[in-house]
């Protein structure tokens, strides 16, 4: 009989431990960071403390990497398999809020005081999505190049104006020491172009789609304010300020470090590799300001709750749990991105005070915007990035901006009008 | 037919089971899927539920009209011209965005011609599309005779019995099993314009007297490069056929084509040829298959660019599928390219038909 009662007893406790561990219901989280280590870890200290600090949720992530990622997301809402909490890229948020994919996020207020606004992403009056960093954009230069170019250090307060802007380029440009003046990152292409080159439309006074309506992109992306960024986009390359849309990726990756290119327009998860290559006096130069005001895109990836998940309160409160300072700044000091609140800024590196890369902090709560909120973006900006493409090889600039807004509304048309 | 294939022949049909369920859950039910779908509105990510349309998404894609716009005169009636003499006409947009003419709403220029002092332009309500669709058979016109041609060349130069041979057939098939993807990424470092392998070659030939050209950001040498290197990718795959077909001509043809006394020439017309037939039409048939599929070196090389000099069907597929969320667009080019592709297939098949 003793076996039995062996076998039993081991029964009863495997049986005890099962129950332990049910006590805490499971929260499934998708996260588009595979591959990346750092990264990993850092979420994964963030898992464990959360699973460990209280007694009702456990979170179990799953990581798939950045290029499948949204493409998954998709197929497994289709498939009614969605995780509870998704990892959302800004832009795309409402898209998804719009097709069903998400629930607002039931989220203290007081969880997000203080965050950079771009960081919140909102739709319809509710918040779905929080994020624990942005990103930014700066115009990278040596100050050693504006010294021999004679350049003013435009700041914050006081950015180029266009001509200043202008003037510099042609400066680089006359000066024979660069390839090219500005290295405008052509050779990325998708989002790239419309979170970076968005802002310069938005900087002359127009913009992808109203945004007073987001019913159309007439009046927005045709206006006379459009009309006259599309010819000074035209210009950029017509007179060899900027290698064109066949841009080698190695060039963008290294020309600037190189000294092949005076200026670079890049974002902040590129200023490690500038520093690392020795560049020392590399300095991150905010937006000109091209008539309507200096602007730089804004909104990352950001967490939020599926619709198919049955607890959003735990959801809420991983989230919660994640958007403390000591992880923002853990976050920022592995991938080099902008911790979302102040406080945490000064717990890193390189955004405290005096940082290498604090100006970044500064950017993005000063010169930010975020691009059209609405879940039409997705089409308008694979629009936009035809369109600034066509614009930059030699195409006419009101045909090809019209022809831009016919397809954008062509496309709200046919979706309803996304539910504006 | 049918009773040689039905009758007694059980083993043979569980045989091909795997393989035939295999085709017809991923080949045969997703394109009857297109085609319900190139009827609908159906969209990839949307709450909106899908409607049945008709043929309206082939409507947006073929409708073509010409439109002749007149010259913009002055008040004395006299014709308007620019600095360069160049006559001046209103916008095609004036027509199109026009509540006059509802029946071209939306339509965009594909390209013009002048007549007289008008100029007529066609417009059609999608040009993409349009140009895809020459791109297409621009690729696919050029590329048979250049794979096809290259392969047998190196075919009959691999024929041969040398010692390492197999070493020279081993590098010719090589670029094959290469994923695409790499190797159009590694053709965009050859044609990169500012220090690119080809450009640095040509300079170096020419003792410096070429200027570089930067080859992909050109509308006239973007798709000539893809389709060079789409030839040389896909070349060693045919040169094994064409060799296959090569090694099946008798040795004894060639003997007695030695004692005639024929030449080089006359061997390879005569006999070498002949005896290729069948093989060629094979070849012929398969290239242009593949031809039209052409979308990964778009993808990664150009992206449809520069002016959508490189734009093709299949990229405008997946484009518009995924990249636009516009699932019924894209099953609805599919289907056109499908029907176009077995309609060129079929006319290939009966022009080289064999005549007895």
């Amino acid at each position: 009989m003793k076996p039995t009662k062996t076998l039993l007893g081991a029964l009863a406790a495997s049986t005890m431990l099962a129950g332990a561990a049910a006590a805490q219901t499971e929260l499934t989280m998708w996260y588009h960071g595979a591959g990346n280590e750092v990264e990993s870890r850092v979420l994964n200290t963030i898992i464990e403390d959360f699973n460990a600090g209280q007694s009702d949720w456990t979170v179990s992530v799953e990581s798939f990497p950045q290029q499948s990622y949204n493409d998954s997301v998709v197929a497994a809402a289709l498939a009614g398999n969605l995780p509870c909490i998704l990892d959302i890229d800004g832009p795309v948020m409402p898209n998804w809020a719009w097709a069903g994919y998400l629930q607002p996020l039931p989220i203290s207020e007081e969880a997000i005081d203080g965050h950079l606004e771009s960081t919140i992403g909102r739709w319809n009056g509710e918040i779905y999505s929080v994020g624990l960093w942005d990103a930014a954009v700066a115009l990278y230069t040596r100050q050693s190049t504006l010294d021999e170019l004679g350049l003013r250090t435009p700041t914050l307060e006081e950015p180029w104006s266009k001509d200043e802007f202008m003037a510099a380029l042609e400066a680089a440009k006359a000066s024979g020491e660069y390839d090219y003046a500005l290295d405008l990152g052509t050779a990325w292409t998708g989002e790239w172009y419309p979170y970076a080159y968005s802002p310069f439309l938005q900087s002359f006074g127009g913009d992808i789609v109203d945004r007073s309506s987001y019913t159309t992109a007439e009046g927005a992306l045709n206006s006379d304010a459009a009309l006259e960024f599309g010819e000074w986009w035209q210009s950029l390359f017509e007179e060899g300020y900027a290698p064109g849309t066949s841009q080698d990726p190695a060039d963008r990756d290294n020309g600037f470090n190189e000294g092949r290119y005076a200026f670079s327009w890049n974002g902040n998860w590129a200023a490690a590799a500038t520093l690392e290559a020795g560049v020392d006096d590399v300095v991150f130069l905010p937006a000109p300001d091209l008539g309507n005001g200096p602007i730089i895109g804004a909104g990352s990836w950001q967490f939020g709750v599926s619709s198919e998940c049955a607890h959003p309160e735990g959801a809420a409160a991983f989230v919660e749990h994640a958007l403390q300072d000591e992880y923002l700044a853990a976050f920022s000091d592995g991938i080099g991105l902008i911790p979302a609140t102040r406080e945490a800024a000064q717990m890193t590196e390189n955004y405290a005070d005096g940082g290498k890369l604090a100006v970044f902090f500064d950017l993005s709560s000063e010169q930010s915007l975020v691009r059209p909120v609405t879940p039409g973006y997705v089409v308008a900006a694979k629009v936009f990035e035809k369109a600034l493409a066509d614009i930059a090889n030699g195409a006419d600039v009101a045909d090809t901006l019209d022809a831009a807004v016919d397809e954008i509304d062509r496309d709200i048309e046919a979706n309803q009008g996304y539910g504006h | 037919m049918s009773s040689k294939l039905t009758r007694s022949n059980r083993a043979g049909w569980l045989f091909a089971l795997p393989g035939f369920s295999l085709l017809f859950l991923f080949i045969i039910v997703p394109f009857f899927f297109a085609f319900y779908l190139s009827l609908t509105n159906q969209r990839l990510v949307s709450p909106n539920p899908t409607e049945f349309v008709g043929l309206e998404n082939y409507s947006n894609l073929l409708s073509l009209a010409v439109v002749t716009l007149e010259p913009e005169r002055d008040e004395a009636g006299e014709i308007v011209r620019d600095e360069d003499g160049e006559i001046a006409y209103p916008r095609v947009r004036s027509i199109t965005r026009s509540d006059d003419y509802p029946q071209y709403r939306g339509m965009g220029e594909w390209f013009r011609w002048h007549w007289g002092d008008d100029a007529k332009v066609v417009i059609a309500s999608d040009v993409l599309f349009m140009k895809a669709l020459v791109n297409t058979l621009a690729f696919a016109l050029f590329i048979v005779p250049l794979q096809g041609g290259g392969a047998l060349l190196l075919a009959l130069l691999i024929n041969q019995k040398l010692r390492g041979i197999n070493a020279f057939r081993t590098i010719y098939f090589l670029p094959v099993v290469i994923s695409i993807v790499v190797i159009s990424l590694l053709w965009r470092f050859i044609y990169s314009g500012n220090d690119g392998l080809l450009n640095n070659i040509l300079e170096a030939l020419t003792f410096g007297a070429f200027t570089p050209i930067d080859w992909l950001g050109r509308t006239d040498t973007a798709l000539g490069s893809i389709i060079v290197m789409s030839a040389w990718q896909g070349m060693g795959f045919h040169m094994v056929i064409w060799l296959a077909g090569l090694q099946s001509i008798p040795g004894t043809l060639y003997e007695a084509a030695a004692i005639e006394g024929a030449s080089k020439w006359q061997t390879f017309r005569y006999v070498t040829w002949p005896g290729l037939r069948n093989t060629a039409v094979l070849v012929l048939i398969v290239i242009t298959m593949q031809s039209f599929a052409v979308f990964a070196q778009v993808d990664v090389m150009t992206n449809g660019g520069p002016l959508d000099a490189t734009q093709t069907l299949v990229f405008q597929t997946v484009e518009r599928g995924y990249g636009k969320q516009d699932i019924s667009g894209g099953a609805t080019i599919s289907v056109i390219l499908f029907l176009m592709v077995l309609s060129i297939s079929a006319v290939q098949g009966y022009l080289t038909r064999e005549r007895r």
